[in-house]
């Protein structure tokens, strides 16, 4: 505005504009209490779903956290030692290492902790950007691994024999939830390109399967591995309990996959599929070279929410028997030392998964942002 | 296809083991530890501690029979089960013998193809309510709240119980028996029935229990005892007789602490027997011949391992009752052994 | 195969090389051995079942039950057969689908939009209760749930008393039930009538508008209709209809409808598990919504709540009802966890008590497993079909 004042006014008096320093912003404006009234009380109704806010976390959270952490007890030996009233993670505390590993023998707790952590170890390394030997690193996971991580878990070249029923706790989750998603993974991409094969006998035989465990839930596949399987199989033959919770959990995540998968397959642009053809490709080259690692790096994201849903499920196995880490813990507070106790229990329980499957979703969300290319507002 | 057939049946046949062989025992024997399928946990019957060892009157039969093959009551392992799981853990041979609180019946030991191979504790289906209520019959029960284990033989007699005397009820099914315990401490329900040992199991893990009776009728017969798979009788003939050891040894007064003295310088024909002084008892089982003097040195005679699990100064706090020895007013006898 | 429209061109190829043919000899492969294995399933059935001397057919059908349960929707006892329990369970899981589903999808919707709000208190809130109760599991929540409606809800002597006809309690929520006596079923017709009367006004009133320009009030007319037709009828028939009231006689209420707690606490764990979820795809069908639509409605003068209800809603709609498909099928599915409380539906009651009375896991277990296929295909083809009304519809 100033300068076309100054250049109606005249030519003689060529006025150089001074523009008055810029007032700082009003108070109500900016800082804690600008953002206050643009998020919190723009107008009437905002304000009235604020207060109602407000209101419904003072309703919960103090008596919520007065419980778990102001009169709680946290150190302590017995039951007796919980006198204030609140929470007695003296309970947990105490029978932590239970929670963790099951009825695992004492001594030989080391080996599932090294299993688990050299696993994670290998896996966060090939997730992490820009570091060298990944490709190696990734193939000692899948090859390598699940063979040394069997002969860790359950014992084998001068390791005393640890039996499935002994493996328990947060351990067997972990075992269940990462057997179940790696071996659903292979089965899953021959279940998907099955699905999508141009044999007609092939593809009815994968939908059907996929079609029908997807239809049924979950506890009924694992009845059906407790029960029935024993029946189908040659008569004397005997199965390992852990085994075929396993065989029904990764026949199910399976399917789950083979549908996943075939997203990413969907996702593909068929000029791919030709482009690769046309280099004359085989069926089985133009998957393993082209379309496969481009289709499945776009369904990470879905593979990890996928895990974490086996994750939770996987809590279903003790309803068969199997004493997973909520099965332990129903366990424990069945103790007569420690009666009337559920509610630490449980809420540990959930707190812990809480943790994982939280973590996870983050970091899902994040492959999601980073693969996501396209434009955002 | 063909080769995720072909990888398949081999990774099948990998894990398909112990196949079908000469016997129970026999594959016993070979794996070096008994499989023993327990319950989930239940109070003096079978219940892991601290240090995940599993104890308990059901216990210590698993422990028997482990003495019995291998001399060591250690080389056991327990698969714990529920209601639903038991009978096909058995039947598919996850397990080699069951041994919790299960009712020996017509339908199970036909129909479902075991064999039971004696009694370990003679029960009898009984009606726990509290003591505000005034109630003291089970006959005044009409129009209450039912907590029962599902799938039992519980649930049937409660059935026929209330339908034979005319009387309404409501069920309150759960699975496992501390799910029922919670429940009914919570007041979901008016009336909790079980067995009545496992009453006054379940009455010790309540907040009160004092606050809680125990109704004087007994509704039904509850023979419990371990069970095999039908068809093997050698196995079944171990099992029968690891028990039997149990209360022979009590009716002798053979007891953990005398038992080296006894084995010395009884002049008891029956103990000598027992004990494999005289005669080769356990080699016709297949079992060593001090087998006897094995389960009752490490795991005891009857009433020791009663008193140690469930008896009256345990918190379970049972009396014997009928399962006093035949010879104590009871009804427990065991067949002579010879 | 992709191989094959290559070598269509080479007749004289050797016919070992020709994927057709090795298409059809893969194929015909497949089915002997798919048919094999089968047979070698059956012949292994066949054989345990018989050393283990189990029982098989479907006969025990008929046979009295001889369990009680504590929730019916039909008329059963202890002598009922066998197949009564079927049917019961059955109805069980699905009246507490039904009603999951339809408090799962309010309460989904509600806070979907509750966590885009621009307000950050609630935002947060939402998104607390999304994060939370995404990532706990359903057991664990189920048994949340149950355990503190146990505890929570007093006594049966101290029960929540609402007009002496409502009694809330750790027994379960009591309510009159209605008996419908003579003439009630013209209420009915009626009803009926007037949802076909706001059918047909619906469709006229949309014509109109197309025509004309001209709006018709249809919301309160069809409310009107569907309150007014109803209570006419039933005004004439001369109230044609009575309630019995619960009332605490001996141990327990007696008479009157009665929810448990296990289905309060399983409905509870449902609803809000499966509504966590559908808020996540409401949020994100609404912002995949471009938001040059909410301008462009905002320019052509149209007012917010129209905008959403206009423009974003059924843009927003495409995106969310397939995922909205499948979390209806999770939650159908997720009911068979009432197997841990005790709500009698299929899972706990056929593949649970009937399971273990009768030995015959296979026909339990494979009934069970029919009936979830037959729901979830039922309402897959429904959905479906809704699907495709709402699709974009292109030139």
């Amino acid at each position: 505005m100033a300068t076309m004042d100054t250049s109606q006014s005249g030519r003689e008096t060529p006025a150089v504009h001074v523009p008055a320093p810029d007032l700082p912003p009003p108070a109500t404006e900016v800082g804690i209490i600008g953002w206050a009234r643009a998020n919190l009380f723009s107008n009437w109704w905002n304000s009235l779903l604020t207060l109602v806010g407000i209101y419904l976390f003072y309703l919960i959270l103090p008596p919520i956290l007065d419980w778990a952490i102001f009169s709680a007890d946290f150190v302590g030996e017995s039951r007796d030692d919980c006198t204030s009233g609140g929470a007695c993670w003296v309970f947990i505390s105490i029978r932590f290492d239970q929670f963790i590993y099951g009825f695992y023998p004492e001594a030989e707790r080391w080996r599932p902790t090294l299993a688990v952590g050299l696993g994670l170890l290998c896996l966060v390394y090939c997730l992490t950007d820009g570091v060298p030997f990944r490709k190696y690193v990734a193939m000692f996971l899948c090859l390598p691994f699940p063979i040394i991580a069997f002969f860790l878990l359950s014992g084998g070249f001068g390791l005393p024999h640890v039996e499935t029923p002994k493996w328990g706790g947060f351990l067997l989750t972990i075992v269940i939830a990462s057997v179940g998603i790696a071996s659903s993974l292979p089965i899953g991409i021959a279940l998907a390109l099955g699905r999508r094969s141009q044999m007609p006998v092939i593809r009815m035989i994968c939908i059907g399967f996929i079609e029908f465990v997807r239809a049924v839930p979950l506890i009924t596949v694992l009845f059906m591995s407790l029960v029935i399987l024993p029946l189908f199989l040659p008569p004397g033959s005997n199965f390992d309990q852990l085994l075929r919770a396993l065989i029904g959990v990764s026949l199910f995540s399976a399917a789950y996959m083979a549908e996943v998968v075939r997203g990413g397959l969907q996702a593909m642009p068929k000029g791919q599929y030709e482009a690769a053809q046309a280099l004359g490709m085989n069926y089985w080259t133009m998957m393993r070279l082209i379309i496969l690692p481009q289709a499945l790096k776009i369904v990470i994201p879905a593979i990890v929410s996928s895990f974490i849903g086996l994750f939770k499920d996987t809590t279903l196995v003790l309803i068969i028997g199997l004493v997973d880490l909520l099965a332990m813990i129903q366990l424990a507070v069945t103790d007569s030392k420690w009666i009337g106790l559920a509610t630490e229990g449980y809420a540990f329980c959930a707190i812990l998964f809480f943790i994982f499957c939280f973590g996870m979703s983050q970091y899902s969300m994040y492959l999601e942002r980073k693969l996501h290319t396209g434009h955002k507002r | 296809m063909r080769y995720t057939s072909l990888c398949a049946a081999g990774f099948a046949a990998m894990f398909v083991a112990g196949t079908a062989s000469a016997g129970t025992l026999d594959d016993v024997k070979a794996r070096g530890e008994l499989i023993c399928g327990v319950t989930t946990g239940l109070a003096g019957f079978a219940a892991p501690d601290d240090k995940g060892e599993w104890a308990g009157f059901d216990v210590d039969v698993c422990r028997a029979v482990a003495t019995g093959v291998f001399g060591d009551p250690k080389k056991v392992k327990f698969v714990p089960t529920t209601g639903k799981s038991r009978f096909p853990a058995l039947q598919s041979g996850e397990v080699d013998m069951l041994a919790r609180n299960t009712t020996w019946t017509f339908d199970r030991d036909v129909k479902l193809g075991f064999e039971f191979t004696g009694i370990n504790f003679y029960d009898g289906q009984g009606f726990m309510v509290r003591k505000d209520l005034g109630v003291k019959s089970a006959y005044e029960l009409d129009g209450a709240s039912v907590c029962v284990t599902t799938g039992s033989t519980t649930e049937l007699n409660l059935g026929d119980f209330f339908r034979a005397n005319n009387m309404s009820y409501t069920p309150v099914v759960y699975e496992k028996a501390d799910e029922i315990r919670t429940a009914y401490d919570a007041n979901r329900c008016d009336v909790y029935t079980t067995d009545r040992s496992g009453l006054a199991a379940q009455r010790s893990e309540l907040s009160n229990p004092d606050d809680h009776v125990v109704l004087p009728e007994v509704i039904s017969k509850e023979p419990l005892g371990p069970l095999v798979q039908h068809g093997d009788h050698q196995w079944g003939d171990v099992v029968r007789w690891s028990l039997n050891v149990m209360i022979i040894a009590e009716e002798l007064g053979v007891t953990s602490q005398n038992v080296d003295d006894m084995r010395a310088s009884s002049k008891n024909p029956e103990i000598r027997r027992l004990l494999g002084v005289e005669g080769e008892y356990g080699p016709r089982l297949g079992l060593a011949n001090d087998w006897a003097y094995n389960i009752i040195k490490t795991v005891g005679n009857y009433a020791e391992s009663y008193e140690r699990n469930v008896g009256p100064n345990t918190p379970i706090g049972l009396e014997r009752g009928v399962n006093a020895l035949w010879t104590d007013g009871g009804i427990l006898y065991a067949p002579p052994f010879r | 195969m992709a191989v094959a429209d290559v070598s269509q061109s080479s007749a004289k190829v050797n016919w070992l090389y020709d994927a057709r043919v090795r298409a059809v000899f893969y194929q015909i492969l497949t089915i002997v051995l798919f048919v094999l294995f089968v047979v070698w399933l059956g012949s292994n059935t066949a054989q345990n079942l018989e050393d283990r001397g189990i029982a098989t057919g479907f006969g025990f059908l008929d046979q009295p039950a001889g369990f009680g349960v504590p929730f019916s929707l039909i008329d059963y006892s202890e002598t009922s057969p066998y197949w009564d329990a079927f049917v019961l369970s059955v109805l069980n899981t699905l009246f507490i689908s039904f009603i999951g589903i339809v408090l799962a999808t309010v309460i989904g919707f509600i806070f979907g939009v509750m966590r885009l709000s621009s307000n950050w208190i609630i935002s947060k809130f939402a998104a607390i209760y999304l994060e939370t109760a995404r990532n706990v599991p359903l057991l664990l929540q189920i048994l949340f749930w149950y355990f503190g409606v146990l505890t929570a809800l007093p006594q049966l002597r101290q029960s929540i008393n609402i007009g002496d006809s409502i009694f809330l309690n750790n027994r379960g929520l009591y309510m009159p039930s209605p008996i419908y006596g003579p003439g009630f079923e013209f209420v009915v017709i009626a009803f009926l009538v007037a949802v076909i009367g706001v059918i047909m006004i619906r469709r006229w009133a949309a014509k109109r508008q197309e025509a004309t320009g001209e709006q018709f009030p249809v919301f309160w007319t069809a409310l009107g209709l569907i309150l007014g037709l109803p209570l006419l009828a039933f005004a004439v028939t001369g109230f044609p209809l009575s309630w019995e009231y619960p009332a605490l006689k001996g141990f327990n209420f007696r008479g009157g409808a009665v929810l448990i707690p296990e289905f309060m606490a399983l409905l509870a764990a449902l609803t809000l598990y499966t509504a966590a979820f559908i808020g996540e795809i409401v949020r994100a069908g609404i912002m995949a919504v471009s938001h040059g639509q909410t301008e462009a409605a905002y320019a052509l003068g149209i007012r917010p709540g129209t905008t959403m209800r206009l423009v974003i809603i059924p843009q927003a709609l495409r995106v969310i009802v397939p995922p909205l498909t499948s979390q209806y099928l999770n939650l159908t599915k997720n009911s068979s966890l009432a197997a841990a409380i005790g709500y009698p539906e299929l899972v706990a009651v056929w593949s649970g008590t009937v399971l273990n009375q009768t030995g015959q896991a296979i026909e339990c277990i494979l009934m069970t497993m029919l009936v979830y296929l037959t729901i979830s295909l039922s309402i897959s083809v429904f959905m479906n079909w809704y699907n495709r009304r709402i699709a974009l519809v292109e030139r």
